[in-house]
């Protein structure tokens, strides 16, 4: 299939996501969409699968012009998106997830939905178990099954954004190899929306860059990094380096740490964090490394074993204990554990406060928060709600509430879905942190992140914890191999 | 963006004349005429001097229920139970009332105290059900509402039923000292009044000014992320159920003290389920509370003219002021309507 975009325009207010783009997808391709945050990629990619209309502009099939009332009619079209976070019901059993909204008959057919799945995981390799629920299955499985619905639902084109965050190293592998059979034997067109310069690399023929709602360049792939990077960011972001640190007294030990919950135990938790060190938790989501944050932070408390802050044992202290005692958390969704919708900048800054009068001082407050915005570099106001800003905005606001001489600070996801210039001023932020001797322990689906960014290393699999690895002496290989769970 | 702007500032008036028309059509289907019926509730509130200070008398409990709910709402607590603390306001007003003897400004002062702090109680167990229980404020205020309504009927039957006998109906008057002083001949208390504006202007600046005020104002839109910015969610909360409580307690009192002059069954007339309506119709905004509770007093004092001119039932006022909540709660909120797209949000 051929497909146009002929000056599209979506302006969201003042924001003009996408800007007159022109754009050429053909069939039997796999294209790369590249762009930081807030380039306009997602909103072109909505438009393209039905999901919001253009304000003005085409989208044009084999010479049709294009006219969608949602998603399900793209789908009948030929055009199948895949989230980020795939559209499932978690509760729902594999096949009635499969069937929904595909099957609108009065009796659903179970029968020829277990063929068609059967068959469907067996041409390309997936390992699903058809006979469970959804929320038993990892992100990458229900991302196959999401995968299997839109193909036998008539998809020729395939969108699919960010696909490898937070799946294994062997579904990814799935996964590409099922996207360049589609391509290849198919003649299906894809397009992967990414900003894994190495994905692009491994799997697209083309990519296309989008910077600021505009189209900004085209190349063949394989062509240098440097150039795709160039495209992206105007000028090559530097690398952050990691400064050298020296190793301080122990901030964090945990001694046979064990902490049950309904879902997961974990058992036998044994690590020392140090002052002025990054300590990084690897493993597949789920797999034991968020309880050992939330243990350590105060939301939930051991059965046996010790926590022990400063060489004071804080084992079973409540989180707002733990936060005066000089501990930091953040966790991974930033509008529900950290943010609050309808609140501003402002009041978050006053809230985050350690110490507060009975009134709140306005015009202090104004000064203050303007103060922050500039020095954590947020695009918006004091009077902004925290909801309007983007995501990368809204991590920079969560880092910026952060109270000031922590002993430790517990991360999940600190840069989970930032670009690579955001990534790293967020690092920045906490290189500057650790030379005040704070411990930075932190967890991350996103093994170069975590490569890059430790000095030492555990590896958590279905709940249990690897050695303890330097960052030196050991490869992604071997983690990779951890993470699988093999030790 | 302007059109948009003042559309905001002007919808609001739109399912109130939306709430008109339906009465009015009601009214013709009827066989009444709606100009008429209208004329005669205006009639009812608006009279002479008696009917305009029995609108007052009206509006200050219903008042007094409507700001302390303005508190509970913004820390995203329904607090259904206000009927019932309305209720054990009245109680402790009367308990104090029946078995004190004393000059009537300790006796009042009393009254006060004891019935603020009982409403405040009440509201609390529903907080701390919520909090420690896990049990939904809604569910817990209904049960405590039931309670406080059989204790109320146990307590005028029996204990403190009237020399000549349980009528189920009330107490016998209190003494002269424990009512409240009222103006010239009719059943507004100046007194009440001065305490409702004292506790709007309180709740104003708990709620424009004060730290307070904002927590409450995170714990109603995240529970979760405001625990984890350092407020003590459970704290607020029960705090903020209190402090609805005790205006509530204090609206009962009025109501036993000024309104009646003994402990009636129906003591609060339902003016808390009101004051939910009220609140919401104002669509939280704080200077709407006033006015809108002033709008219901009247036209449901109104009513009772309404009946006594037509023939038409004196329920009428209670139709035209439900309408109205429910559209406003239909189309109240212009911005949600789907008119102007909200933003979405673009990685």
């Amino acid at each position: 299939m051929h497909i146009e975009l002929r000056d599209i325009r979506k302006y969201f207010g003042p924001v003009k996501a996408n800007d007159g783009i022109n754009l050429v997808f053909e069939g039997g391709r796999i294209y790369g969409l590249l762009g930081e945050n807030g380039a306009g990629k997602s909103t072109l990619m909505k438009i393209l699968s039905g999901y919001q209309s253009p304000d003005s502009g085409q989208v044009i099939f084999d010479g049709q012009t294009q006219n969608f009332s949602s998603p399900a009619d793209a789908l009948d079209k030929g055009i199948g998106m895949l989230y980020q976070d795939p559209l499932d019901v978690p509760a729902f059993s594999v096949k009635d997830n499969y069937l929904l909204g595909r099957d609108r008959r009065f009796v659903l057919n179970y029968q020829s939905a277990s063929h068609e799945l059967q068959e469907m995981t067996a041409r390309f390799d997936f390992q699903l178990d058809l006979q469970t629920t959804i929320d038993n299955l990892s992100l990458g499985e229900r991302q196959q099954l999401e995968l299997a619905r839109l193909l036998v639902g008539g998809a020729q084109v395939l969108i699919l954004d960010e696909p490898t965050t937070g799946i294994s190293a062997e579904q990814k592998e799935v996964l590409f190899d099922s996207m360049r059979k589609l391509a290849r034997e198919e003649g299906k067109t894809l397009i992967l929306v990414s900003h894994k310069l190495d994905e692009v690399q491994e799997l697209c023929d083309h990519a296309v860059v989008l910077r600021r709602g505009e189209l900004v360049g085209e190349t063949d792939i394989p062509c240098p990094n440097e150039k795709l990077v160039e495209m992206m960011f105007g000028q090559i972001p530097e690398r952050s380096a990691r400064p050298e640190y020296d190793k301080g007294e122990t901030v964090l030990e945990l001694v046979d740490l064990r902490v049950p919950t309904y879902r997961l135990t974990i058992q036998d938790i044994n690590l020392v964090v140090r002052a002025g060190e990054v300590f990084g938790l690897a493993g597949l989501e789920g797999s034991g490394q968020r309880l050992v944050l939330q243990a350590c932070a105060g939301l939930l408390h051991p059965d046996q074993g010790k926590i022990l802050l400063a060489d004071q044992d804080v084992s079973g202290w409540p989180y707002h204990r733990m936060q005066s005692a000089g501990m930091g958390y953040l966790a991974a969704g930033r509008l529900e554990e950290g943010l609050i919708a309808g609140l501003t900048l402002e009041e978050h800054v006053e809230l985050a406060k350690p110490k507060h009068s009975f009134f709140v001082k306005r015009k202090e407050l104004y000064s203050k928060t303007e103060t922050k915005i500039e020095q954590f570099q947020i695009v918006g106001r004091p009077d902004s709600n925290a909801d309007e800003l983007s995501g990368g905005n809204q991590q920079r606001l969560l880092f910026a509430l952060l109270r000031d001489n922590l002993k430790l600070i517990l991360l999940e996801h600190p840069t989970r879905g930032l670009d690579v210039r955001s990534s790293n001023w967020i690092w920045d932020q906490l290189y500057l942190r650790r030379e005040e001797g704070t411990a930075i322990l932190f967890m991350s689906a996103d093994l170069d992140e975590i490569f890059e960014r430790s000095d030492r290393i555990a590896v958590f699999s279905g709940g249990v914890m690897s050695r303890v690895l330097d960052t030196k002496d050991t490869s992604v290989d071997e983690i990779g191999h951890l993470i699988g769970g093999q030790a | 963006m302007n059109a948009n702007r003042w559309m905001r500032w002007v919808w609001p008036a739109v399912p109130i004349a939306g709430a008109l028309v339906v009465t009015s059509l009601l009214l013709i289907l009827f066989g009444a005429a709606p100009l008429e019926a209208f004329q005669a509730m205006y009639q009812g509130a608006f009279g002479d001097q008696s009917k305009i200070l029995s609108v007052m008398a009206f509006w200050i409990p219903l008042l007094l229920a409507s700001t302390g709910l303005l508190i509970t709402f913004r820390a995203g607590l329904w607090n259904i139970g206000i009927e019932g603390q309305i209720v054990v306001g009245a109680l402790a007003a009367s308990w104090v009332a029946l078995s004190l003897d004393a000059p009537a400004a300790v006796l009042i002062t009393l009254e006060i105290v004891a019935a603020m702090l009982a409403g405040a109680l009440w509201a609390a167990l529903s907080a701390v059900f919520k909090t420690r229980g896990n049990v939904h404020e809604i569910f817990s205020g209904l049960a405590l509402n039931s309670i406080a309504i059989i204790l109320t009927n146990y307590l005028i039957s029996g204990p403190w039923q009237p020399p000549e006998g349980g009528t189920f109906r009330g107490t016998a008057p209190f003494q002269p000292a424990a009512l409240l002083p009222l103006y010239e001949n009719s059943r507004f208390s100046p007194l009440s009044l001065i305490l409702a504006v004292i506790a709007f202007i309180l709740v104003v600046i708990a709620l424009r000014g004060t730290f307070w005020g904002l927590k409450l104002k995170a714990i109603g839109k995240n529970l979760r992320s405001a625990f984890l910015l350092g407020v003590s969610s459970e704290r607020e909360m029960i705090l903020a159920m209190m402090f609805c409580g005790a205006l509530a307690g204090l609206g009962g009192a009025v109501r036993t003290l000024s309104w009646f002059d003994s402990l009636r069954q129906s003591i609060s007339g339902g003016i808390g389920f009101m004051a939910l309506l009220v609140v919401m119709l104002s669509n939280y905004r704080i200077f709407l509370v006033p006015p809108i509770a002033f709008f219901f007093s009247m036209v449901l004092n109104g009513s009772i003219t309404l009946q006594l001119r037509t023939q038409l039932h004196s329920s009428l006022g209670g139709i035209l002021t439900e309408l109205m909540v429910l559209f406003v709660l239909l189309f109240g909120d212009w911005a949600k309507l789907g008119f102007s797209r909200k933003k979405d949000d673009d990685g």
